[in-house]
């Protein structure tokens, strides 16, 4: 499986467990089948690129011309809701699925030491030709093959004057796999072209019942002070964040083997100019008819009372929900938290610049001298709570906006199955009535309608059992899904708590520095 | 109610000013201290060998007012116009750990149990950091009085320490309090009057200009660094983010619920670490700023009753003058000269030298402060360090 791989991700212990899981899977289906899948693919298995690092490939995952990279490069995932206000309202978005190869999940997040953003999605190899796919094919896709691919969301540009402007983005890919022209190309892209692709693949995947990432928030205001051209902190912020989110969307995506395959998701990436997506525009006339097609969703929602069968939906939805009101807490605190640093920097500064003139003042000329030093190490400590900040932000609490937006996603999912259940309930009844008008037009003696009665009873008797394997094959995939995505939350969750706790660890070890730097100074004082 | 005994901290929190109570012939502490609502009664212990007290041992008890009743009359009185009165302590405040209180009152219902329990933990430990720091500004201001050649002589003091009774000059009547109001207000005028004299002695002239702008900066230093210290609470968030983590994980029970516990603990632990930090620098920096500013304000008001005698002096020469003129009172003016001289001499000669001790001893005090506080915050930054290379280890290897 992943052990024959040539390029593997650092051994993570995760393995261990991914395997097991697999492993019970695997039984489930068709053992067969699995075997033989097996082997054809460790046979025709080429050993994967290990990507050399070919001079423009670092341009392209270098940070070029973005912000305050380093620390929060590492951080990003994919996910990114701009606007705190609008953050959680769009939580009942068409269905979305994140679910990654158990090493692709894994690699994302992957703490490369490079300071480049690439990120490694390893896929598994599926057979391009199959269109329709099996559980069981899905389950032994997980196993299979890992080919790379690498996203990047970079240099923000602004195109155009006042309103009419927009930020273009690079997006740019690296990969080995062979359904793309090149191994390494890019485009440029704007944030609509992100929410059109987000609107098709939901059209495509969301009735079978995946999980789909959301994409990043539109946010009128923060793009506003951009267009008008204000060069200030805030708008490079607001910026550097959509930058973040718009590239953890992508790598959600594409983390996800179906998605992957999805000719869309290629177009994205590879194609150089794509139609403007204008069913993306809030006020347009699809931008309504969604609305109001969410709005009923939303009444739908509240009058499916669905006879469960299985225990295991209704209890896991429930978990869902209180997770999300949880998560939502605990991003509300480190939200403050954030806001508490800034603050906290903002009066070091302060600080910084009055103990620098009392030093000046001084007329004890070693006092004087440690006084300015003192200033410089308030100064030190602004930039660290600056940075500090900054990891709490983007590494925990971008992460926790996501997962909160995830799991509204993960939601929809479930109603999307509810959905289908409400069909097949519908055509069963259907059924039921034309079998009772067949009766009583045997009753009533009528053979000339008598055919048509029996025409519609195969048409409906078909449809049922057409709904009946799909309403089938969405519980599955469902419960594939969110077992698969609760494994990704895991993984993901610890990776970035590790990396959130190495940054504290970066910031105190500084601090000793600092302080250990002025002791010194303090001594001297005579 | 609260109370402290046995202080602890008093090596830590005596390094405001230097160590005073060097002198065993003259001894005191304030051991003890009750809290009730608003006002804090301080046990005024001392152990004396000098005979001018009546018993070689006592307490009494006394509240902040009588304090600075002390204070006042020290102040006013002419003969120590020549000396660096000691600031007054100032009142004990309470306002920042009771609006806590009040909030934390307030948003209960908002919080867990565990959360709401660690939250009234902090704040009755903020709670006590400010009794003890009132308590220690006390008793630095009597010690300093005690270490005073002349000061600890002096006849309110000793009924300070003694007299078992309460002092009922406790409140200013009316008229001192108008009095005081009255007496500020002339003193800002003399502060223009400081910088207006025209001083001979070179001692005194950069004395002067050295005081007035230092006393600005520190000033303002002082004020910074109160922002800096009240808004480095974030231990507070530390504590919340620890109690949803473990709300979260409470739900839970996989991977991802030891991933939110582990979490959770490094939180709550970094919060202890993260409020030391805080509050020792709270109370080395801007502690010492806080006292530094008031004591060189002490220095300025010294170099205002100089300069008063000065312009007394300048005023008895022209009545002097007149009176020669006039051959009446020549005498008299003579007399009123000399005093004045007099006066003037004596004030600049102990003025000299209580500047220029004040000066080492500032110097001192700064760097015993900076010293110390850098120390802890090393010490302090290293146990978050270890912390969390051992946090992170484990969670790396679970």
């Amino acid at each position: 499986m992943s052990g024959g791989c040539g390029r593997n991700p650092p051994p993570f212990p995760d393995n261990e467990d991914q395997e097991a899981e697999l492993d019970t899977r695997v039984l489930d289906s068709d053992e067969d089948d699995d075997d033989e899948g097996e082997d054809i693919f460790t046979g025709a298995r080429s050993k994967p690129i290990t990507p050399t690092s070919a001079p423009d490939e670092g341009d392209i995952f270098s940070e070029e011309g973005s912000y305050i990279r380093s620390d929060v490069h590492h951080a990003t995932n994919g996910l990114h809701s701009d606007e705190e206000l609008d953050l959680f309202t769009e939580a009942t978005v068409e269905l979305t699925l994140t679910n990654t190869t158990s090493q692709g999940r894994r690699e994302i997040i992957g703490p490369t030491a490079s300071a480049c953003n690439t990120t490694h999605v390893p896929n598994s190899i599926l057979k391009p030709s199959i269109v329709t796919k099996t559980m069981e094919e899905l389950e032994e896709e997980e196993s299979g093959d890992q080919f790379e691919l690498n996203i990047a969301v970079t240099n923000p540009e602004k195109i155009g004057d006042g309103m009419n402007a927009y930020m273009s983005y690079k997006v740019s890919t690296q990969t080995t796999l062979p359904m793309f022209l090149n191994k390494t190309f890019s485009v440029r892209r704007r944030f609509s072209d992100f929410l059109g692709l987000y609107e098709k693949i939901s059209a495509k995947h969301s009735l079978l019942g995946c999980i789909i990432p959301p994409p990043p928030q539109k946010s009128v205001v923060g793009m506003t002070k951009v267009k008008v051209g204000k060069e200030d902190s805030s708008s490079a912020e607001f910026v550097e964040k959509r930058r973040a989110a718009l590239e953890r969307y992508l790598q959600r995506v594409v983390a996800h083997p179906s998605l992957l395959q999805d000719p869309d998701v290629r177009e994205f990436l590879e194609r150089d100019e794509l139609p403007r997506a204008v069913n993306t525009q809030a006020l347009s006339g699809p931008g309504l008819l969604k609305m109001i097609n969410r709005a009923s969703d939303a009444v739908n929602k509240m009058t499916i009372k669905m006879n469960e069968s299985d225990n295991w939906f209704e209890s896991k939805l429930q978990e869902v929900e209180n997770e999300e009101q949880l998560l939502r807490r605990l991003h509300a605190a480190v939200d403050s938290l954030v806001n508490h640093r800034k603050e906290l920097c903002l009066n070091t500064a302060v600080l910084r610049k009055s103990v620098a003139m009392l030093g000046s003042v001084e007329e004890n000329s070693a006092l004087s001298r440690a006084l300015s030093q003192l200033a410089e190490v308030e100064d030190k400590m602004e930039q660290l709570h600056q940075q500090q900040a900054f990891s709490d932000f983007f590494i925990l609490a971008e992460l926790l906006a996501d997962y909160v937006r995830l799991l509204g996603a993960v939601r929809c999912c479930f109603e999307q199955r509810m959905k289908v259940w409400q069909r097949l309930q519908e055509a069963q009844s259907t059924l039921q009535k034309k079998r009772e008008a067949e009766a009583k037009l045997l009753w009533a003696n009528k053979p000339e309608k008598l055919q048509q009665a029996k025409d519609d009873i195969n048409e409906w008797e078909s449809k049922v059992s057409q709904y009946e394997r799909d309403f089938e094959r969405v519980t599955c995939t469902v419960r594939k899904e969110v077992l698969r995505f609760e494994k990704e939350k895991a993984r993901d969750f610890k990776q970035h708590i590790v990396k959130y706790l190495e940054s504290l660890l970066h910031t105190q070890h500084r601090l000793v520095k600092c302080w250990e730097a002025f002791l010194p100074e303090a001594k001297a004082i005579a | 109610m609260t109370s402290i005994s046995e202080d602890s901290d008093k090596e830590k929190m005596r390094s405001v000013s230097v160590d005073l109570n060097n002198d065993a012939s003259l001894v005191i502490d304030i051991p003890d201290a009750l809290c009730e609502r608003d006002k804090v009664k301080f046990t005024v212990h001392t152990k004396t060998t000098l005979s001018s007290f009546q018993k070689p041992e006592f307490s009494v008890p006394r509240q902040h007012e009588d304090f600075i009743w002390l204070h006042d009359t020290i102040v006013e009185t002419e003969e120590y116009a020549g000396f660096i009165i000691p600031p007054a302590p100032p009142k004990p405040d309470f306002e920042g750990p009771r609006e806590k209180m009040h909030k934390l009152g307030e948003g209960e219902s908002s919080m867990t149990k565990e959360e709401y329990a660690k939250m009234k933990q902090e704040l009755e430990a903020e709670y006590l950091a400010v009794f003890k720091k009132t308590v220690q500004v006390h008793e630095v201001f009597l010690q300093r009085l005690s270490s005073h050649p002349m000061f600890r002589k002096d006849r309110n003091f000793q009924i300070f320490l003694e007299y078992d009774q309460d002092l009922s000059v406790r409140r200013k009547n009316a008229k001192e309090m108008f009095g005081g109001f009255f007496k500020n207000m002339v003193k800002s005028a003399d502060e223009v009057l400081i910088s207006g004299v025209k001083e001979v002695d070179e001692f005194f002239e950069q004395e002067k200009n050295f005081l007035l702008d230092y006393s600005i900066k520190i000033k303002d230093a002082t004020a910074k660094a109160e922002k800096m210290t009240r808004s480095h609470k974030i231990a507070d968030d530390y504590n919340h983010i620890s109690g949803a983590l473990n709300n979260t994980a409470a739900d839970n029970n996989t991977a991802f619920k030891k991933h939110l516990e582990k979490c959770a603990e490094v939180f709550e632990k970094l919060r202890k670490v993260e409020d030391r930090m805080a509050s020792d620098q709270e109370l080395k920096l801007t502690e010492l700023l806080r006292y530094y500013t008031r004591d060189i304000q002490a220095a300025k008001d010294l170099l205002y009753r100089r300069a008063r005698a000065l312009a007394d002096y300048e005023n008895s020469n022209k009545a002097l003058d007149k009176a020669r003129l006039k051959g009446k009172d020549v005498a008299q003016a003579e007399e009123n000269q000399k005093q004045c001289l007099q006066k003037f001499d004596k004030l600049s000669e102990s003025g000299k030298k209580e500047l220029t001790s004040f000066k080492a001893r500032r110097v001192v005090a700064f760097r015993k402060n900076l010293i110390e506080m850098t120390e802890l915050e090393i010490k302090h930054a290293k146990n978050s360090v270890s912390l969390l290379q051992g946090s992170i280890e484990i969670l790396k290897s679970n």
